[in-house]
């Protein structure tokens, strides 16, 4: 059959994808190992893989040496949980018109959100800072949290009508016929209908989120109780000897709640993460 | 029925309006306005025309500007082409890969900024796990510090960046190669064409589409790529890895000179104008195509 390989292509194809496997997860596999070390045993010629004197006793000393781990883990999800609330305010409603409705403007206003995806955050950095400044913004979760929103918008528009787009009309026509209000229509009707392409965006843009809060928070705050865990963790390498073993440990920690969600929800993380990159 | 204006639809856009023009649309236009006055910190400023752009000029800025886009065309080349073999690779009809495609993604889950502090370690010169491995080999004869030197550095920085976007290239290459039709595949198999022959003349041209869409998206976001270069060099040594991004961070966020720095942000705004049109051409080119189907 055409799916049929034989045993030495089959042997090719394995460590082929050994090899591109081994590219992919070696920071991380590297980052356990290191996490496992005595420090002195981090600092040490020749490269060893394996040691003896390995331990999970960073592990515990991280909770001490790095007594805002567990704020900066908690602080990591509560910005991208609220850039998440807020971006869905925003992708909806504009998400569920540009769907149903046709009307001047429209076209332009898609139109400008394509634009406005290409422009990256960090080109706009300098009003960023000037408006956060001057909106009495900086060194607060806001600074961190409407931005990181701001830019997952127009993705997540895209991606929501194209699951409105596949609910039928005759829904709509239903309730407007029993004499429901469009707004409950929606709210009621629509909504429950759409509530997969809704758990995809908001998915997509929690991870988008999570994965980009470095330079708000770089940017936008000095207060330590506030920083988000990429940030938090990035001062260890301003101390005069970085402390790898403990740093790699509060990595890994520290990414712990998002690799559980991902096991559960990568269906969906895939859905979004195929179809954002399409955008039709 | 259809002289009233309808305000409903119009109603709905109001808060991705709000947010987008807060946020995106009028820093847009403000930096475009920055870029001509010599605003800093101080509360005072005033137009200067050009003078930002001469001086701007007058520094390394075509340097800077030709290092952008050799960074950007490496890196984007690198990525496509090891997301094209990982997604041929994880499409194989073969146990596990369901396993194979889970194991992709963590670089693109984890925050960038986690994953770089991961390869700052993997960099170290003497206890570092590629100086280690290299010299176990004897590929080096002693440390190496990847990130120390000019040369060395800018590929380094490009290597992560590469590997914080392979996931994403794999995925969505692998998504479109799923949806090219079994049947051609029977069809140049019952014709005798082998394995290479049908990747070169059926996957290939199928494929073409979504390669080149990809391509363009990845250049743009690795042109605006920040994070990889500030936490492993902050644009050293000596300026090897500063592109056009963190070039702008430096000035403006850094030095505090927002006028200047504004007008940096405006050369690079006008750089990637160029993908944007030719992207907005495409879209617009296969939105027609779809509503024509229809």
């Amino acid at each position: 059959m055409i799916d049929k390989y034989k045993f030495h292509e089959k042997i090719g194809i394995y460590a082929a994808i050994a090899v591109f496997l081994f590219f992919v997860l070696a920071p991380f596999l590297e980052a356990f190992l290191v996490s496992l070390r005595p420090l002195d045993a981090v600092f040490r010629a020749p490269y060893r893989i394996w040691t003896d004197d390995m331990s999970f006793q960073a592990y515990i000393d991280i909770w001490s040496s790095v007594p805002g781990l567990p704020r900066y883990i908690f602080n990591s999800l509560f910005i991208s949980t609220m850039a998440t609330v807020l971006a869905l305010i925003c992708i909806i409603p504009a998400a569920y018109s540009v769907s149903r409705f046709k009307y001047r403007g429209r076209d332009t206003f898609m139109g400008a959100l394509l634009g406005i995806n290409m422009v990256g955050s960090t080109v706009l950095i300098i009003p960023l800072y000037k408006l956060m400044l001057n909106l009495g913004l900086l060194n607060t979760y806001s600074a961190m949290i409407i931005p990181g929103a701001a830019f997952t918008v127009p993705v997540g528009i895209f991606l929501m009508r194209s699951y409105f787009l596949r609910v039928p009309k005759e829904l709509e026509e239903a309730a407007y016929v029993d004499g429901a209000s469009r707004l409950y229509t929606l709210w009621r009707v629509i909504l429950p209908v759409a509530a997969p392409g809704i758990v995809v965006v908001a998915v997509t843009v929690f991870l988008t989120t999570y994965a980009q809060q470095f330079l708000f928070a770089l940017t936008f705050n000095s207060k330590d109780a506030l920083h988000p865990l990429p940030i938090g963790l990035f001062s260890f390498f301003g101390r005069e000897r970085v402390v790898y073993n403990e740093l790699m440990a509060a990595c890994l920690v520290g990414i712990v709640p998002v690799l559980i969600g991902f096991i559960f929800l990568q269906k969906y993380i895939v859905a979004g993460l195929t179809a954002g990159a399409v955008k039709e | 029925m259809k002289t009233r204006v309808d305000s409903f639809p119009y109603l709905l856009l109001i808060p991705a309006f709000l947010l987008t023009v807060t946020i995106v649309a009028w820093p847009l236009f403000e930096t475009f306005r920055l870029s001509f006055t010599n605003a800093s910190l101080r509360p005072t400023q005033k137009y200067v025309g050009f003078e930002n752009y001469i001086e701007i000029f007058e520094d390394d800025f075509w340097e800077v500007m030709s290092r952008t886009f050799i960074w950007m065309f490496i890196g984007v080349s690198l990525k496509m082409i090891m997301g094209l073999i990982g997604a041929v690779l994880l499409n194989a009809a073969l146990p596990g890969r369901a396993v194979f495609r889970l194991l992709v993604m963590p670089p693109w889950i984890v925050p960038v900024a986690i994953g770089v502090f991961m390869w700052t370690w993997m960099y170290n010169g003497q206890f570092g796990m590629i100086s280690g491995l290299a010299q176990r080999i004897g590929l080096l004869s002693g440390p190496f510090e990847f990130l120390a030197y000019k040369q060395s550095s800018f590929i380094a920085t490009i290597v992560t960046d590469v590997w914080v976007g392979t996931p994403l290239v794999t995925l969505y290459l692998l998504a479109s190669l799923q949806s090219i039709p079994k049947d051609l595949y029977e069809a140049a198999w019952t014709d005798g064409a082998s394995r290479f022959y049908r990747f070169r003349r059926v996957t290939l041209p199928l494929l073409a589409p979504a390669i080149f869409t990809m391509g363009l998206l990845s250049a743009i976001w690795t042109f605006n790529s920040f994070e990889v270069i500030w936490i492993l060099t902050e644009g050293g040594p000596r300026g090897a890895t500063t592109t056009m991004i963190i070039d702008t961070y430096k000035t403006a966020i850094s030095r505090f000179r927002f006028g200047e720095g504004s007008a940096r942000a405006v050369m690079i705004l006008i750089s990637m104008s160029l993908f944007m049109v030719i992207y907005l051409i495409l879209m617009a080119r296969s939105a027609r195509k779809l509503g024509k189907s229809s």
